[in-house]
Parts: structure tokens; sequence; C-alpha cells
């Protein structure tokens, strides 16, 4: 009984501390405060690299005097992989925490959400992480701004390589939602521009996370495709490439993959990695330019681990911030967006500008060739596409918003 | 042409499996009369009772009510022909005060049961204790059904199924699993109060003290079929009904332990 | 013709680990009747322990004795689980157990990331079967057929325990009749903790098995819970040979049908079960008898409205919570606003479950159909707020009319999984119907307009539909109507004999329950400005469960205060820190063990004793 009662109390007094221990106002003056919310808890592997990429910017934002002479203060929260509950963390380091711009997200889902509540809030929203072309197109909005080379400017990059490739038979691999699909719609439809004596022979859409890659990677090998284009990631791209290797479903076929050459995927393949895939991904071990080579030691000597694309998008999010508030000169959101309207800045990638018609970066993304280096699944021969070389003329983006955005 | 009884039942067959629980029975039940169908366990009693109530499908046979067919309409409609019913393992609403189960069978009874609006536990208050006080259990109106001793939810099933004014009363073994004493008293208010309102009664029971204290009339049954019926004298002196009843080892000695339920027929 | 054998065999691999993982949940339930959400918690921790012993463990020996040592280690960690929580609740209300269990998945969720890393992790491969066989000129994976033998060869093993040994006869009575194991003077306690044990022993080998196939990640618990579940039902519960050809069909449809189908992955396992349910109400092998039990929210405290003092003190709370915009900043009002809209969905599946003793594991479709019916509103046909808001609540009044149409044969889990069926398949059309509904992109501009575009505006109009909502769902509780409810819920053939039907009350059931959930659905796409397919997925189908079994699942007022505490504590805890699982898991954990019968439930509990008068003497006028 004793226990019971004290169990009530201990539950009571949490839930009643729950506001009043949180309710206090933020120390206002002498700082700027960044937003910043991710899937932290749903999707770990990503979003810790990119936690780390961002502290590291911020310290050395800090440490060079801060922005417009006052600290930068990052309010970080995980928006538990979901967008109902990522508006919910916005609303709160909007309104409580008086944070002056949001930074962050990495599913597509929850950037979209976050950028329609940035657009009905009127508070600039950048994009870190997320892929879909809707965020600055279909469903763009002068809030908001990406980072990230998106999923149509990465199709580009593959289509052009895929249509130097002899294969005149492809097939599909792809998760059955919307990034899945808007993937392939893309590269589908620019391959077959460039190549138009190409047939698609097979398509196959698992649900994404739950790949039953036996029968998947069978029925591909029935059509007996010269080349395969592959979306799956993560667990999903695992069981693919294991069922694949022992059904021999890759050998002698071109294999076009998104995202496979990310350390964050590639990685836990070890020496399973697929071997001579073109992918799209982060070689940071063979990236010899001076503006990477800075931030791979500076990232190193600060955590002793390597960088995963996670860590640069986060690094280069908080540097993009800092230079639009710094631009702007102020945190008045109409000055921000002026500010990030055509912003430019250089990252462990090079240089970058933030399109001013379509608020999308030219940040651009290695392409290259999978193989097996000391028994780790690496790049070879990657090579550094250009943003800006990838995307629709501005004129064309515009097109493509919403009237009046 | 005269009018028809009050239950008619005819060529009743119902079979589980190859088992035939129910072969071929056919008998009738006047108004006011109270009638016994007894038999050994597993002779087909509980069948022949959800054949009535209509919650089995017969194989063949017709079951009339009042010259109404209502073979395998559903206890629901059975119900609504005239047909109350207790349980062999009582059934009442546990959640619900003593009252409230009976005022819940009332407004169902007068159509009220759809209603989402009114208090329910206003619904025909005085209606509700009359009838827990025929059962005799109107000191305990308010004490939660799910504290009731198993004699008075034996009563209180008893107000339920009078709760929807019923013609013909089905009573599976109303007795079973009672005190001693509990038991003629139970029996004694179920009679007076269908001879008071001429309802005609149907009750299975093992207690054959019960049985010949108050049947107007006993049908048996052994292993599905009908093998004798009249007065409780006549049936007493039945060969076929000894013979019966040998097996099962209870031959007309009045028992007075509770008995066990009728697993297969149940 | 080689192709087709090929794609067959592989079929029966992936039924083989399908089938571990059910039969441990089948005989898990068919004993102690505890729906054990963290099965897949168990098959997940399985995977982890065995990645860590095979990377440390040498040779081929080092291999196996590693996977069965996790195995053990697990079974193990399951036999301490039952004895610390479950065994402290059985005698809860039924569904209980499914609360601790959920808690200590969200536990385990966070644990794995905290011991193991982010990182997902490939394991060795075993010893020996690495390789690929060709049979009829095509590569089958040696490990396949490790695994197409290792199916049969569990059940032969799992029919011997329980045909040819005392403790498989033990448990095969008490699957049958709880009361007569007891009888036979079983030792019930030690009983259930062996067959826990067992059941997770056969979940973690499943998962330890998995090592050759795929990565090992803090995903894999909530991946085959829900597939493992909807085999169990095929099969029917507590039947092993039945979740044994329940795996072999749905795997063998999967591969076949994505032939045909290559979208149809996500739905198929649940087609299937509508399919055998429609036609086997209780799954291939299941028995009537395992699936009638008593409901779980019958009490044996007669439910009372509130009397004069208990009305002045909810209106007073309404009112006070009125004035919450005058004294709070916007945040507060905002995350007050979405509590409030957990309490009407609440309340609405307290009327299913509690009033009318309908299990519903799927509640999110209801609240996903008002969510998108706003949706369907706004951007389709072009109306604004106030119309959306009236119609919405329509999708769920027509979605619950018609699943509670074509459900009317089932009952208890059956039917409770058949909701989730129903709930994953309006899910999967949002999610993959690109075209139509945006997909996982979800629609978006939905923001309240006139005095509600202000947070403060649209909490009170919350705050109004909330009264109105929880007001009507009272007066239905009490209505005649509600006693009729709570008679089907009861004794559903004594209801009958008085002439209630059982299932017209039932289906009227569903279909208040599920307006009131689409009318939380579509006030939740106003707030949220915005619908995804997550308004239709699991997570909010158990949300809405944990609050009402939080609250107290056999009081009136159970949805209202378990909401409020569930919601508030989750929100703040996302707000606090990163492990708002883990400590939420926590939190549920103390309170099933604190309180078997919820909040409300243990506030009753005490006034009743501390009142020391017969429950039924407390009557107001």
């Amino acid at each position: 009984m004793k226990f019971r009662k004290t169990m009530a109390l201990a539950f009571a007094a949490l839930a009643l501390s729950g506001p009043a221990a949180t309710a206090g106002e933020a120390q206002l003056s002498g700082e700027v405060r960044i937003g910043e919310l991710n899937s932290y808890s749903t999707l770990p592997s990503f979003t810790e690299p990119y936690r780390k990429g961002w502290s590291l910017a911020v310290e050395e934002i800090n440490a060079t005097g801060g922005v417009n002479g006052k600290k930068l203060t990052v309010i970080s929260r995980d928006d538990g992989g979901k967008p109902a509950e990522a508006l919910t963390v916005a609303n709160e380091l909007l309104s409580r925490e008086k944070a002056d711009m949001l930074v962050g997200a990495f599913f597509s889902n929850v950037g979209l959400a976050l950028s329609d509540f940035a657009k009905q809030k009127k508070i600039v929203y950048l994009a870190a992480e997320p892929l879909t072309d809707a965020m600055v197109w279909s469903n763009g909005n002068p809030y908001t701004f990406r980072l990230r080379a998106s999923n149509y400017m990465q199709a580009r990059m593959l289509a052009e390589e895929a249509a130097k490739l002899p294969a005149k038979r492809w097939a599909v691999i792809a998760p059955n939602y919307e990034y899945g699909q808007s993937a392939v719609a893309v590269f589908k439809k620019l391959l077959s521009e460039k190549r138009p004596d190409i047939e698609w022979v097979a398509e196959q859409w698992p649900p994404q996370g739950k790949i039953d890659a036996g029968p998947v990677a069978q029925a591909i090998a029935a059509a007996k495709p010269d080349a395969i284009l592959n979306v799956m990631f993560g667990p999903d791209l695992v069981k693919l490439v294991r069922e694949g290797n022992a059904r021999g479903l890759f050998r002698d076929r071109a294999v076009v993959s998104f995202l496979t050459g990310e350390p964050e995927y590639l990685d836990p393949l070890k020496d399973e990695a697929p071997v001579g895939w073109i992918v799209t991904g982060y070689p940071w071990y063979d990236i010899k330019t001076p503006e990477h080579a800075a931030f791979l030691k500076a990232y190193q000597a600060r955590f002793n681990d390597y960088p995963r694309l996670g860590s640069i998008i986060g690094y280069s999010a908080m540097h993009a911030a800092a230079a639009m508030l710094r631009k702007a000169g102020s945190t008045d959101a109409d000055k921000l967006i002026e500010a990030g309207r055509g912003l430019s800045l250089t990252t462990p990638f090079g240089p970058i500008t933030f399109r001013p018609a379509d608020h999308q970066s030219t940040m651009g993304a290695f392409v290259g060739v999978t193989g097996v280096r000391d028994g780790k699944g690496v790049m070879m021969n990657p090579a550094y596409r250009k943003g800006e070389d990838y995307l629709p003329s501005e004129a064309e983006a515009a097109k493509m918003r919403p009237a009046g955005n | 042409m005269s009018a028809p009884p009050l239950l008619t039942a005819t060529g009743l067959a119902r079979a589980w499996g190859g088992v035939r629980a129910v072969d071929d029975v056919s008998f009738s039940v006047a108004a006011g009369e109270i009638v016994a169908l007894i038999g050994p366990n597993g002779a087909g009693k509980s069948t022949c009772f959800n054949l009535i109530n209509g919650q089995l499908q017969p194989d063949a046979g017709r079951v009339l009510l009042s010259g109404r067919d209502i073979t395998g309409a559903g206890p629901a409609r059975a119900f609504r022909a005239g047909v109350g019913r207790t349980f062999q393992i009582a059934a009442t609403f546990a959640s619900m005060t003593v009252r409230e189960n009976v005022q819940t069978a009332l407004a169902a009874g007068r159509g009220q049961i759809m209603r989402p609006w009114g208090a329910g536990r206003n619904v025909a208050r005085d209606d509700a204790m009359r009838l827990l006080a025929l059962s005799g259990m109107a000191a305990q109106a308010e004490r939660p059904a799910a504290e009731l001793a198993y004699g008075d939810v034996k009563r209180l099933e008893l107000a339920i199924a009078l709760a929807g004014a019923p013609r013909l009363l089905l009573m599976d073994e109303p007795t079973a699993g009672m005190a001693p004493a509990d038991r003629a008293d139970l029996m004694r208010t179920a009679v007076a109060v269908a001879r008071k309102q001429n309802i005609g009664v149907l009750f299975t029971e093992h207690d054959m003290d019960a049985v010949f204290a108050h049947a107007d009339r006993i049908l048996v049954l052994d292993r599905g079929r009908l093998i004798a019926s009249g007065a409780p004298a006549d049936v007493r002196d039945n060969a076929a009904v000894r013979a019966a009843y040998l097996g099962d080892g209870v031959l007309f000695a009045a028992t007075s332990g509770p008995h066990p339920g009728d697993p297969k027929s149940s | 013709m080689s192709f087709w054998i090929a794609q067959f065999l592989t079929g029966l691999a992936s039924a083989a680990s399908l089938f571990l993982v059910a039969s441990g949940l089948s005989i898990i339930f068919g004993v102690t009747r505890v729906v054990n959400f963290a099965h897949g918690a168990f098959y997940m921790i399985g995977a982890y322990v065995a990645w860590s012993l095979t990377e440390r463990l040498a040779g081929a020996f080092g291999w196996w004795g590693g996977v069965l040592l996790a195995a053990a280690a697990v079974a193990a960690l399951g036999a301490l689980a039952e004895i610390l929580v479950l065994r402290r609740i059985y005698q809860a209300p039924e569904l209980f157990q499914l609360l601790a269990t959920f808690g200590l998945t969200l536990i385990a969720a966070d644990l794995v990331v905290m011991l193991w890393g982010p990182d997902e992790l490939v394991g060795r491969r075993a010893p020996g079967l690495t390789g690929s066989i060709a049979l009829f000129d095509q590569m089958i994976p040696a490990w396949d057929l490790f695994l197409i033998v290792l199916g049969p060869v569990a059940l032969g093993l799992l029919w011997l325990l329980f045909n040819r040994t005392r403790f498989g006869v033990l448990v095969r009575a008490a699957t049958q009749d709880r009361e007569m194991a007891a009888a036979l003077g079983v030792n019930e306690k030690w009983l259930f903790t062996g067959v826990f044990a067992l059941g997770v022993f056969l979940a973690a080998l499943a998962g330890a098995l998995q090592l050759p196939r795929e990565s090992v990640n803090h995903h894999m618990d909530l991946r085959i819970i829900v597939d493992a579940f909807v085999v169990v039902v095929i099969g029917g519960l507590g039947s092993i040979t039945g979740a044994f050809i329940a795996a072999l069909l749905v795997a063998q449809l999967n591969a076949f049908g994505i032939l045909l189908f290559p979208k149809i992955s996500l739905v198929i396992i649940f087609l299937v079960m509508a399919a055998v349910l429609a036609v086997r109400p209780w799954g291939l092998l299941g028995r009537p008898d395992v699936a009638q039990r008593p409901p779980a929210a019958t009490s044996a405290r007669p439910w009372r409205p509130l009397g004069a003092a208990g009305r002045l003190a909810m209106a007073a709370l309404a009112l006070a919570a009125m004035a919450l915009p005058f004294i709070s900043g916007e945040y507060l009002v905002i995350a007050a606003t979405e509590t409030l809209i957990f309490a009407i969905l609440a309340v609405s599946l307290h009327m299913l479950l509690s009033v009318a003793g309908v299990a519903s594991f799927g509640h999110a479709a209801f609240f996903g159909l008002g969510a998108y019916g706003v949706a369907l509103a706004v951007k389709g046909l072009g109306l604004g707020m106030g119309a959306a808001l009236a119609l919405a609540p329509l999708a769920g009044l027509v979605g619950a009319g018609l699943f509670a149409l074509a459900a009317a044969r089932l009952s208890g889990v059956y039917l409770a999984m058949l909701t989730l069926a129903f709930a994953q398949i309006l899910w999967s059309i949002a999610f993959q119907w690109v075209e139509v509904t945006g997909g996982d992109n979800g629609v978006l501009g939905l923001w309240p307009t006139g005095f509600a575009a202000q947070p403060a505006g649209f909490y009170w109009l919350t705050l109004g539909v909330a009264v109105l909502v929880i007001g009507a769902s009272r007066v239905i509780m009490f209505s005649p109507f509600g006693y009729g409810l709570r008679g089907v819920r009861d004794e559903a053939r004594r209801a009958a004999s008085i002439g209630v039907r059982p299932g017209l009350m039932r289906w009227c059931a569903f279909a208040i329950a599920g307006t009131g959930a689409a009318v939380a659905g579509a006030l939740f796409a106003f707030l949220k400005g915005s619908v995804f397919p997550d308004t239709l997925a699991i997570p909010v189908s158990v949300d809405s469960l944990a609050m009402v079994l939080l609250g107290g699942v056999q009081t009136t007022l159970g949805p209202l205060v378990g909401a409020v505490a569930y919601k508030a504590l989750s929100i703040w805890l996302l707000s606090q820190t990163q492990w708002s699982k883990l400590a939420l898991g926590l939190v549920i954990l103390a309170v099933v063990l604190a309180f078997p019968r919820g909040l409300v439930g243990v506030v009753n509990q005490w006034r009743d004793r501390w009142a020391k008068r017969p429950p039924g003497s407390g009557e107001h006028p």
C-alpha cells in the first residue's frame, strides 16, 4: 500500500512539475536563437552525426564572435520522426523558446509540415535533409530554404551516368511511398529522354522498411534486365544486397542506386558492400579539396570519429543559417528571406548559393562507383557534381512554385 | 376453430455432427400451464430449449407461439413475441445494480432501449420495484448485481425474465446451484407469479422434488427423443422413463444436493 | 517452371521466421491470455544479443552457440519481466497487460540504441551456410534451405513438447481451461513464467536467426509485431499448427502476389486475415471457446452519473480550462488543445471498449478518416473550416458503420485484430496512393480560419467541442441505450433474451465511437494544418488504447484522466529528452504496477474503502 501511495504522489508531482519547470522565459538579450529539430530518436544513425556536425559549426561560429555581435544559441529537440509531433515541437521552439528561425528535419513529410508551418507562422525555416522536390517547387513558399541536393538533382546525376551504359532493359526496385515513387518517376523521365531505345521490364515496390528481399530479388531476376535502378536504403538495402548477392541478381548487371554511397548506408555492409554500383554518396576518405580537408581535420579532432553525410549537412546548415543571419543583420523574417535569396557561402563541398527563384541551394553530390577496400565499402573514383548543373533554370523552377510564392 | 395453444413445437430436430441431440420432438404448453422437461444428462434438454428460444435453427420442425411461427427467429424476436427465459448458469448484468438490471429489461420491453438520452436509471422505477418485490428482491434493489449470493442472482433473473411481460417463460434449471431451502422458495415464487399472470412455464430441472411439486405436466427426453409425457403420476410409473433414468443413477429419489450442469447439452 | 519453384522455396524460407515469432506469441496468449505487445521487442533484443555474441565467439560452434545462447539469455530476461511485471497484474482487467507490455516495448526501443548505438549492425552469416546452391538453374541461398528445414522441425519439436511431456500437457490444459488446470494442482505461477519464457525464447531465436538475412536495427520490433499478431489470428489464437499454416499462407501469397501486383506487400497480410476471418471467425484452427472471455470492462462497481457536486466540479473545471489562454503562453495553449483532442479520441474509444465491451486495436482508422475527411472537404470540395469540421465526422461514421457491418460475426481479440487490419489497409491507401492522398507527403495548408486562426481561438473551439462530445458520451452512457450497451457487454445472451439485439447495439457503438474519433481527427487536422498517413497508423491506435487503460477501463472518467495524463506527459517528455520513449515506458510500467485498475480506478478503490459504505448506496438524485 505504501508503495502505491508513493507512486501516486510521484506521478502527481511529475504531472504538475511539467509546465512549471519549463515555463520560464528564456534569456533573450544578447543571443540569437535557432530552433533545431530532427529525428534523433527515430533515425539516430543519420541524425547523431548531423548533431555533431552542427555542434561543431556552432562552436566555430561563436569562437569567431557569434552572429551580429551576439552569441548563437541552438535549442535542439527531437521531432519524434512524425510530422504531427514535429509541429508540436516547432510550436514549442517558436512560442516558448522564442526561436528566431528553424533548422532541421530528415524526413520529407516532417520537412513539408515544417515548411507549411513556417509559412503560416511567418518564420524562416532552413530544411537541412529532406529530399522531396515538393519542398521548393510544388509546395514551395518564401519562408522555406533547402540545403541538400534534392531528389530531382540526384536523379538527374544518376540518369546522366545511366544513359552512358549500354543497358537497354531496365528494372526498378523502390520503396512504395512518395520518396521512392518520385525518385523513380524523375529518373525514368530523364533517362528515357536521353535514351529513347530503353525499355522498363520490371518493377518491384516493397513497403519501406519491410522488404521481403528474397521474393523481390527473385522476381526482378526473372525479368532478365540489363540494369537495375535501386531506391531502397537502410535496413532494406542490407537485405536486398544480401539476398541479391546470394541469388546472383547483380551478377553481370549494371546497378544504379540512390544514396547508397553515403557512409550511413554503405558502412554497415562492410565487406559485403556491393561492387560496381553507380551511386550518389559521400566519399569523405577521397575528397581532397582544402575546404573539406579543413572540415575533416576539425571534425576528427573534435569527435574522434569520421564524418557521415549527416555531419556535412548539419555543419553546413548551421553555417548557412549563421550566414543568413549575418547578411540580414537582423532576425526579422522578411530581412532573413531577402538575405537568403542569393546567399553564397563555402561549405566542405565547396561554394554554394541559395537560388533566389526557388530557395534551393546549389550544394551538389558525389557520384561514384562502389567497391570494397580493406574490408569496407567505399566509393571509387568519386566526382563532385555541382548542384547548379542539375537543376532546372530558375525561370522554370519559379513556374513550378505556387503563384505568389 | 379453437384458439391454438400458447406454445406448439412440432417435429423439432437438431443434430450436432452425427449426434441427434433433438429428434422429432413435438409437444405443446397451454397458457398458465407449468410443464417440466426432464431427462438424463445429455438427453437434449438445453438444445430443445435453445430451439424454442430461437437461439438455434432446427434442422426440421416448427415452433409456434399462439399460432405465430417463431422458428429460429433469434432470442430478441422470440422475446418480442412473448418468450422470457432464465439461464442454467445465471446471467445477469454484473456492472449494474439489481434494480438497473430489471430497468434495462423493462426499457427493452417497452422499446426504449435504443433511446440515447434520458436517465436509464429512472426508467420504470416503480415497475422495477414491483417486479423485484414479486421475486423477493426488493430489499436488495440498490446492491451491485455482482455482489449477490447465487440464490439471489437466480431471483433477479426471474425478475428480469418477467420484465418483458412474457406469455411463455422458459426456465433452464432454475434452481441449479442453490441451497435446498432457497430452491423450494424460488420455485414457489415463480409458479405463483405464473399462475397469477396466466404465464405458461416450461422448465428443465434435475431436482425431482421441484418437478413433482410444481409441474402440471412432465415431458421426458432421452437421447433426443420424447419418451413420455403426461401428468406427474403417470410419468412416475412409466417403464420407459424408469429405464432411461437407471443409467443415470438418479431414479426418482428426491435429491437434495446441488447438481452439476449438463455440459454436453448446454 | 524453375522460377516458380524457386519462388515457392523462397516463400517457404520467409514463412519459417514468421512462424517462430508467431508460435511464441500464440503460446503466450493461449495460456496467459496476455496480448504480448513486447514480443517484437524480445525478437529485436534476441537479434542484438546474438549479434554481440557471434561477433565475439569464433568458429562455427561460436556462431551457433552464440545464437542459442542469445535466445536463452533473452528468454531469461523474458522470465524476469514476467515475474516482475506481468505476474502482478494477471488479475487486472483484460488488455491491461497489453499496456504493460507496451511500456516494455517503449523501454526496449530506447535501451537498444543506448546499448548498441544508433547504427544498424550487419552480423556475420552462419558458417558453412553463406553460399548458394543452384537448384533448377536458380540460385537458392543455403541459409534459405536451412530455414525451410527449420520451420517443420520447430513445429515438430513444439508438437513433441506439448504432447509428450508433462509440461506440455499442463500447458495444453491451461490453454483450454485455466480453472481446470488450477484444479489439477498445477502451480500456475511457474507454469505461466515457463510458458512466457518459452514464447520469448522462440521470438529471440527468430530474431537471432535474422542475422544472416538482415541488419540488426532498432526498428525491428515494430516491424515484426503486427505481422506476428496477424499470423497468430489467421491461424487461430493458441493454435501452433494454425500459426504454421498461416505463416506459410502469408509468405507464399506474398512471394507470388508481388509478381502480379508489385505493390501488394503492405496489405496482403491484412487482406488474407480479413478473408480468413470472413469465412472462419476464429481463424483457421482456432476454437470459439478460446475467444469467448468476459470483457475487460465488466466492473463489479456499478457506474454512477455524477452527482450535483461532481457536475459542479466538472463545470468549474471547464470554466477554469477556458481561462488558460489568459494565463499561459501560446505553446501551452497549443499543447492543451492537442491534449483535449486526444481526450475526445479516448472518450470515443471508451464508448467502444468500456461501454460496449468491444476491443479495438485500430481506432486510428476513424481518427484518420476524420482527418482525411477535412483534407477532402477543404482541398477537394473547397469548403471552409466550419463546414469541413461538420462534415468530416461523417467519414468516421460511414467508415465505422461499414466496418461494423462487415465484422458483425467477430468478437474478442479477433474483432480487435480486424479493426487493426482495417486501419492498416486505410493507412496503406493513404501512404501509397500518392496521386490522391499525397502519400507520405500528406496534405498541407489546412490551417483554421477566422477567430480560430489564433491558437487561443482554436483552443476554445476545441474545448467547446470536447465539452460537447464528453457530455454527449456521458448522456449516452447513462441513457437506456447505454444500459443496453452495457447489458450486451456484461451478458450478451441475457441481453438478447430480453429483446436487446447485440449485433445492432455493437453496430451502434461502432458508429458512435467512429464518429467521435473522426471529430477528434478533424480537429487534429486543423490543429496541425496538415494531414499525414500517420493519423491512420498504429501508434495512434496504441496511444488511444493506452489512454483508456491508463485512466481505468472500468471507470467512466478514466478516458478523460488517462488522455490528459498520457498526452501531457508525452508532449512534455518530447520537449525534455531524446529518450522520451524510455521515460514514457517507465512511467507506464510504474502506473501499471502501482494502479492495476488505472488512475481513476484506484481513486474509486480508495473512495470505496475509505467511505466504508456499500458502493450502491451512494445514490444521487
